[in-house]
């Protein structure tokens, strides 16, 4: 089975292409079974590779190159189609198909009216492909082919309702932000040909272990080689991963449809950018000034985001800023050392936040597409399978026990309780609390006390059908028992897994370690988030419903302000970056484009037509002008030879 | 002597030069022509070459110069009138043409006045008698002579074919047993 | 005393320069045949004197072939013209211009 691990990201690409090949009109359900099809044989096929992958005894990576693109003529440096199936790509390689698939089916639902079906199945099948292929690849050249697949199928599904203004801007800005973070990871990786003339994992990894003094030498902005590249690579990582100050086209972003918005902006494609740079451990650990950096930033970005959450109220907003800010406790624990505990959350955060967008996407269904949760309100009745695996999602994301997110962002926090990065412990802290909080604000907002939207919208309320709703429960099961594969001490057999691809290197520095007992920790946060549910409670709950919001805004006016503007970040940088450069570009336009380039090649016609127009009075008809000509070119000649 | 008999004719060649180039009346011009030639066989008797001289004389003036009369005749070409210029009556032209000619002559005035000149030598029979030149003609240059021979007849087959009279209706309807109609 | 050799050079040049002057400008198509036949003339004059000062008889050749060549074309351009002539029935230049811009 695993010598067909090549089938697994060409499936759904193979099927995004024959979308086109169905003719004009396809019945509907020859287009389901196709774009069903396709991920449904990858995720067959991984388990199955996952499956022979485990029982080897000695689980030892499984690699192949499928083909060898540089043939021998740049010397020893050589690009190579190859994936390699390790304990990193294998997490990576269940939660996507598994976790795509059931998106897949929910999307039968969800866009089953919609006259874009076949064209959204067909960039969701191509984004499964490409997200497949970033993670199998075995070297950094088939992972950026994948990074930039997934981009543009960002940008594609996010405007996919094209016709409507908005969301083509949205697609148009993530696909920018983002190619700043993707210029910034061509340059590591260019410097990673430099100095070590491979890319492949497997012969890289060893190289850099093999010559930390190369990797700890100064060389660029004052960073040694590796802080270098790990820097670079971050900043790839912040574009992708929306992490501040690169994390603006995500809420946006929720333009697109619900289950991309759950596909692609929670569980998955964000997430690439904390696969990368786990996947890169070995230079983070050799170059310390990095790896803090990256975890100030993810723990800034995590409390940040969290603050603009508590006050949104289109449910898909706080969803989004919710995203940015787990994927801000992922770089926290990266940027602490804590790669397997990163990966963790990536897994369980894929599970409840892609069940937290499902859930919202059932609710907005049910409401005729409204979003906005102060027009909700009591939908527990009427919605009951969505309202429990809500809640479920909820309370895996507040951390509750024995929920997955009770565990995975205990073990972040336990990292981040040693000496010397304490505030980065206390910001997470703070920021469990905050998630807790707005999480469960939306859930009693939406869910409880009176509805608050119009009559149409009351009698149109239903829950959704069995397409939506069974990838609702099979991912509120996942929800609530990934946690246990990651069950602290000493049989962390996630931790166990992943520690073949997380090596420490000599002269990498030590981690901090501390004696505080875990389950200390972990009761203080639980304290924590069983306290702000409480508090949300007694704001939102009940009857209460918006209310809260207004006491708020009415107590508090400019903070309240500050946070539902989103501190006016998209506004500075409009105002910083993207007037200037529009204003270059004009610039460059009128002046450079139109006057010169096309002015020169419109003087050149002209030249040649004006030439023309004068020229032609030369030829008179007259043959004695004619003759003239001649005797003038006779004595010019005359004058050559005598001269 | 030499030089008396030759300025007298060049002066005279000059004269009747600018009487062509000048004269209104076509005649008047033709006749002058035949002076102007007639001075210059002269002058290529003085340079020794007398055969030359002789055949400037047959040919030219008896023969082309004849030419041109008839078909002034033929053709009945009056003289310009009095107040149309016997000139292009283009000012821009005339200009060019009378101020290229005098830089003309200045440029070969000075080439002559650059190059120095050498000694003349004295006039040796083997240059002025007729038996060197038709020697060269009969036997160097034998191939060009037949080919001239052959140029004057596809002259004298092309003039007539293209002076002479359009068929009236469209070609090979008419067999004149007599011959092409002129 | 002889003449010396440039003077019959100059005089050639003269004359060419009259011709060409007459050449181009005269209206009247018999009277640049006219002057054309004068430039060849004085050509010939040249030729003829180069010879006499270069001691061969190569130029004295050249003229004789120069002057069965413009006999030809003296020949054939006239009838160009009567052809011309029958056409437009004027040999006036100025009106023989249908290749005007």
């Amino acid at each position: 089975m695993l010598e067909l691990l090549w089938l697994i990201p060409l499936l759904p690409i193979a099927g995004a292409a024959l979308n086109g090949c169905l003719g004009r009109n396809p019945p509907k359900a020859l287009v389901t079974v196709l774009n069903i099809g396709a991920p449904l044989l990858s995720l067959l096929l991984a388990l199955g590779c996952l499956w022979e992958y485990a029982q080897q005894v000695n689980p030892a990576s499984f690699e192949r190159i499928y083909y060898a693109w540089t043939t021998g003529a740049a010397g020893s440096f050589h690009i190579d189609v190859g994936f390699l199936l390790d304990p990193l790509s294998a997490v990576m390689l269940f939660v996507v198909t598994f976790v795509g698939f059931w998106i897949h089916i929910y999307s039968v639902g969800y866009m089953g009216h919609d006259a874009g079906y076949r064209r959204y199945f067909a960039y969701l099948n191509l984004f499964m492909g490409a997200m497949l292929l970033l993670i199998l690849g075995n070297n950094y050249v088939v992972m950026f082919v994948g990074w930039e697949g997934v981009g543009l199928c960002s940008y594609l599904l996010i405007g996919f309702y094209y016709e409507q203004t908005f969301p083509p801007f949205a697609g148009k800005k993530a696909f920018i932000v983002n190619r700043i973070g993707d210029f910034a990871f061509l340059i590591g990786v260019f410097t990673l040909v430099e100095k070590f003339g491979t890319l492949q994992y497997t012969e890289l990894f060893p190289k850099i272990v093999a010559q930390p003094s190369l990797v700890t030498a100064p060389y660029a902005l004052g960073l040694t080689v590796a802080g270098f590249i790990a820097l670079c690579f971050f900043v790839g990582a912040m574009g992708k991963s929306a992490q501040i100050p690169l994390y603006v086209w995500l809420p946006d972003a929720m333009a697109g449809p619900t289950p991309v918005s759950a596909l692609i902006h929670a569980a998955t494609m964000v997430t690439a950018g904390v696969y990368m740079v786990v996947r890169t451990n070995i230079l983070y650990q050799l170059a310390p000034g990095v790896s803090q950096f990256v975890a100030v930033i993810g723990a800034a970005t995590a409390i940040f985001a969290a603050s603009i959450g508590l006050t949104q109220t289109d449910i898909k907003k706080v969803l989004a800023y919710s995203t940015v800010s787990q994927l801000g406790y992922m770089f926290l624990a990266a940027g602490l050392g804590a790669y397997s505990a990163a990966v963790f959350h990536l897994g369980t955060h894929a599970f409840f936040k892609a069940l937290l967008f499902l859930g919202s996407g059932s609710v907005i269904h049910a409401m005729g597409g409204e979003q906005d949760m102060t027009k909700m309100g009591g939908l527990k009745g009427p919605l009951k399978q969505t309202f429990l695996t809500f809640v479920a999602g909820a309370l895996a994301i507040a951390g509750i026990f024995p929920f997955a997110g009770f565990f995975s962002k205990d073990e972040i926090l336990h990292a981040a309780a040693a000496p010397g990065r304490w505030p980065l412990y206390f910001i997470g802290l703070i920021t469990a609390g905050m998630t807790a909080f707005y999480m469960f604000r939306a859930v009693f907002l939406t869910f409880w006390g009176r509805f608050r939207g119009t009559h149409e919208q009351e009698h149109h309320l239903h829950e959704s059908p069995w397409s939506m709703t069974i990838p609702l429960w099979i991912l509120a099961i996942g929800a609530v028992t990934t946690g246990f594969l990651g069950w602290p001490g000493e049989h962390n057999w996630l931790h166990h897994f992943l520690a073949p691809v997380i090596q420490r290197p000599a002269g990498a520095p030590e981690l901090p370690e501390h004696e505080i007992n875990g389950w200390l920790l972990a009761l203080i946060a639980l304290a924590v988030a069983g306290a702000a549910i409480w508090y949300a409670w007694r704001v939102y709950g009940g009857d209460r419903g918006t209310a809260g919001d207004r006491t708020f805004a009415r107590r508090l006016p400019p903070l309240q302000r500050l946070l539902a503007d989103k501190y006016y970040v998209d506004e500075i940088y409009d105002a910083a970056v993207v007037r200037p450069l529009a204003a270059l570009s004009t610039f460059f336009w009128a002046k450079v484009d139109v006057l010169l380039i096309d002015g020169s090649v419109s003087t050149a016609a002209a030249t040649a037509r004006v030439t023309g127009e004068v020229g032609r009075f030369t030829t008179t008809g007259n043959v004695r002008n004619y003759a003239l000509y001649f005797f003038v070119g006779v004595i010019l000649l005359f004058l050559w030879l005598i001269l | 002597m030499e030089m008396l008999i030759f300025l007298l004719f060049a002066a005279l060649a000059l004269g009747s030069s600018l009487v062509v180039v000048l004269h209104r009346n076509p005649i008047y011009a033709t006749i002058s022509l035949v002076l102007t030639l007639f001075c210059v066989a002269v002058l290529f008797v003085l340079l020794g070459a007398p055969f030359l001289g002789v055949l400037q004389v047959l040919i030219y003036t008896g023969a082309i110069v004849v030419l041109f009369l008839f078909v002034i005749m033929l053709l009945n070409i009056q003289k310009q009138g009095r107040d149309e210029s016997a000139f292009a009556g283009q000012g821009l032209q005339a200009a060019g043409a009378i101020g290229g000619a005098i830089v003309f002559f200045l440029l070969v005035g000075l080439a002559l006045w650059r190059s120095g000149l050498p000694e003349l030598h004295p006039l040796t029979a083997d240059l002025v008698a007729l038996k060197g030149l038709s020697r060269d003609l009969f036997a160097e240059y034998l191939l060009p002579f037949e080919i001239v021979g052959l140029l004057l007849l596809v002259a004298v087959i092309g003039a007539t074919v293209v002076a002479r009279k359009p068929p009236e209706d469209g070609p090979a309807t008419k067999t004149n047993p007599e011959g092409a109609e002129l | 005393m002889s003449v010396p050799i440039h003077w019959y050079l100059l005089l050639a040049a003269a004359m060419f320069c009259i011709g060409a002057a007459g050449a181009l400008t005269r209206r009247n198509g018999i009277s640049i045949f006219l002057s054309i036949e004068l430039m060849l003339n004085a050509a010939n004059l040249t030729l003829v004197a180069y010879s006499r000062l270069l001691d061969v008889r190569t130029g004295q050749l050249v003229v004789f072939f120069v002057l069965a060549v413009a006999a030809a074309e003296a020949a054939v351009g006239l009838a160009l013209f009567i052809a011309v002539f029958r056409q437009r029935h004027t040999i006036d230049l100025n009106r023989i211009n249908l290749m005007r811009w």
